[in-house]
């Protein structure tokens, strides 16, 4: 096997790594937020709770989320990884004068610090519903599910808590900003036909993605 | 003097140099002063005024790599102002004419920067890394026989014409210097899709983009995040779209070649 595990240990394979799990994930955020959406209904959480409650029970789910976490897992990896490689292949002695800003955009030099917030959030993020869903007792709701939403009502009456959240949208925005169409790139899914498709979707995705899960913080903080 | 403008007013400029004497000591920035420069001149030649210059009083000439002086050999290598081949777009450093620069002008001299490329001394650098990657993969082999007729085989004019923009890279290495992570993928990219176009490339394709790209990670080039700042800054306009090309190259190679190793 040694001719695969030298593919995905070459500088391409492991962008090929980077750009499949950057894709996948961008999968997830759809899932994540059609699910999420349901916070913003006006009946106390019944619907997202029952939601849920699917969710951590599922079978199909549980096995996905498998995937998810390797799929995060390794996107963390290889993407912090290669970050230090770029770093040691770019030479300790730098440039008296540098004018990158001159020739690239900001946040597609800033991936990696990008991901960096991104991965912060998500610990809190996973800290403050997921770890409380599936390891601890969390109190239910009239239908008898987990009450979910409570946890949410919760979270988010702390000012930091929304800071945090509003945040890391920016962060994974202008992450996803660069990293849609970068990932079409990095799989050779270049054409002049296609390409600026690729990149209005890829601008188009990143902003309502991150703004819908802004809002949602947003809206608990102020409305509810 | 054929195309030169009378009226223009000789300048005098300060220049910030990186000095270093070899490989192994440190190096550091020197101040010099340089006067009556023509605005019709190369920046190699307002060096060379320089170099004149600190000839006469005893001193040290900076050392800077120079060949064709036409932008085609890829030797003059400089980063000038935190650009590299400075501030003008799709020119090499020998076609970089003083009239974008204006009397008074502060100008920094800096050698490329990558792991991969050592300075030897002052602004020349090594590049043997490019020379390397390219005997890894970068040729064709052509078999003694009979002349073949010219136009024998036929290629389309598109692709024929793509091949040719891949094939106009120089071997600078602006890319890599400019790039965030000292990555060689732009000049890899051109020299793999130009030959991957070609019928000529076809008999070693798979075995060259795979002996290619681990050359140039064997060197210590780093890996591409599709930034950009290559393709902006190549003298000679090598697009993207060869990186796109060089890594299906790389994955249908990876995927299909009878190499297990
Ligand atoms: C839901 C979360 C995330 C999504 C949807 C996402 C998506 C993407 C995509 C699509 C790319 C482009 C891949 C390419 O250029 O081929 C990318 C690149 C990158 N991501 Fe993420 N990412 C996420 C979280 C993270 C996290 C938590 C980190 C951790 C530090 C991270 C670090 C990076 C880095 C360093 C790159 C640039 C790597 C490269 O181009 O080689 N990302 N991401
Ligand atoms: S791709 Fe452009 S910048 Fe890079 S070596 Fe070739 S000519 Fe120079
Ligand atoms: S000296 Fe040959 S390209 Fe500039």
């Amino acid at each position: 096997m040694s001719w695969i595990s030298k593919t995905f240990s070459s500088s391409i394979g492991r962008k090929i790594i980077m750009a499949i799990t950057g894709l996948f994930l961008c999968s997830f955020l759809v899932v994540h937020l059609v699910g999420n959406l349901q916070l913003f209904k006006a009946d106390n959480g019944v619907a997202f709770n029952a939601y849920s409650e699917f969710m951590g029970h599922n079978p199909i789910i549980r096995t996905l989320e498998i995937v998810l976490v390797l799929g995060f897992g390794f996107h963390i990896y290889e993407g912090l990884s290669l970050a230090i490689k770029n770093r040691a292949a770019r030479g300790a002695q730098g440039y008296v004068s540098n004018h990158i800003e001159q020739n690239s955009s900001w946040h597609s030099r800033s991936m990696a610090m990008l991901g960096s917030i991104v991965l912060f959030f998500l610990i809190v993020h996973l800290y403050n519903f997921f770890g409380s869903l599936r390891f601890t007792d969390v109190p239910r709701d009239a239908n008898g599910n987990e009450d979910a939403y409570a946890l949410v009502l919760d979270a988010f009456r702390n000012p930091l808590y929304v800071a945090l959240y509003v945040v890391a949208q920016f962060a994974l925005l202008y992450h996803l900003l660069h990293g849609f169409s970068s990932a079409f790139q990095t799989l050779g899914l270049v054409h002049r036909k296609y390409t600026p498709a690729v990149k209005f979707i890829g601008y188009g995705f990143s902003i309502v993605v991150c703004a819908a899960f802004a809002a949602m913080p947003i809206y608990f903080y102020f409305f509810k | 003097m054929a195309g030169s403008n009378p009226n223009a007013k000789p300048m005098n400029l300060t220049l910030k140099v990186w000095r270093q004497k070899n490989r192994i000591t440190k190096g550091g920035i020197v101040d010099y002063q340089v006067k009556d420069i023509s605005p019709d001149m190369s920046f190699l030649e307002m060096l060379d005024v320089l170099n004149e210059d600190l000839l006469r009083q005893g001193q040290e000439p900076v050392a800077f790599d120079h060949d064709c002086r036409e932008g085609i050999c890829g030797s003059c290598n400089l980063f000038i102002n935190g650009r590299a081949h400075g501030p003008e777009q799709g020119t090499t450093t020998c076609q970089l004419h003083m009239r974008k620069f204006s009397d008074g002008d502060t100008i920094t001299i800096e050698p490329w920067r990558a792991t991969a490329f050592p300075v030897n001394k002052d602004l020349s650098v090594d590049r043997s890394a490019f020379d390397r990657i390219i005997q890894a993969g970068g040729y064709v082999s052509i078999n003694t026989g009979g002349t073949p007729d010219a136009n024998e085989i036929p290629i389309p004019k598109d692709i024929s014409d793509r091949a040719f923009e891949a094939a106009t890279c120089i071997g600078c290495g602006a890319c890599v210097a400019s790039c965030k992570n000292a990555s060689a993928m732009l000049f890899v990219s051109a020299k793999v899709s130009q030959l991957a176009l070609l019928p000529q490339g076809h008999v070693e394709r798979k075995t060259r983009v795979e002996n290619m790209v681990a050359q140039m990670d064997l060197e210590g080039f780093g890996a591409c995040t599709n930034i950009g700042s290559c393709a902006a800054e190549c003298p000679v306009g090598i697009s993207l779209e060869n990186i796109a090309i060089l890594n299906q190259e790389f994955l249908a190679a990876k995927a299909t070649s009878n190499n297990l190793a």
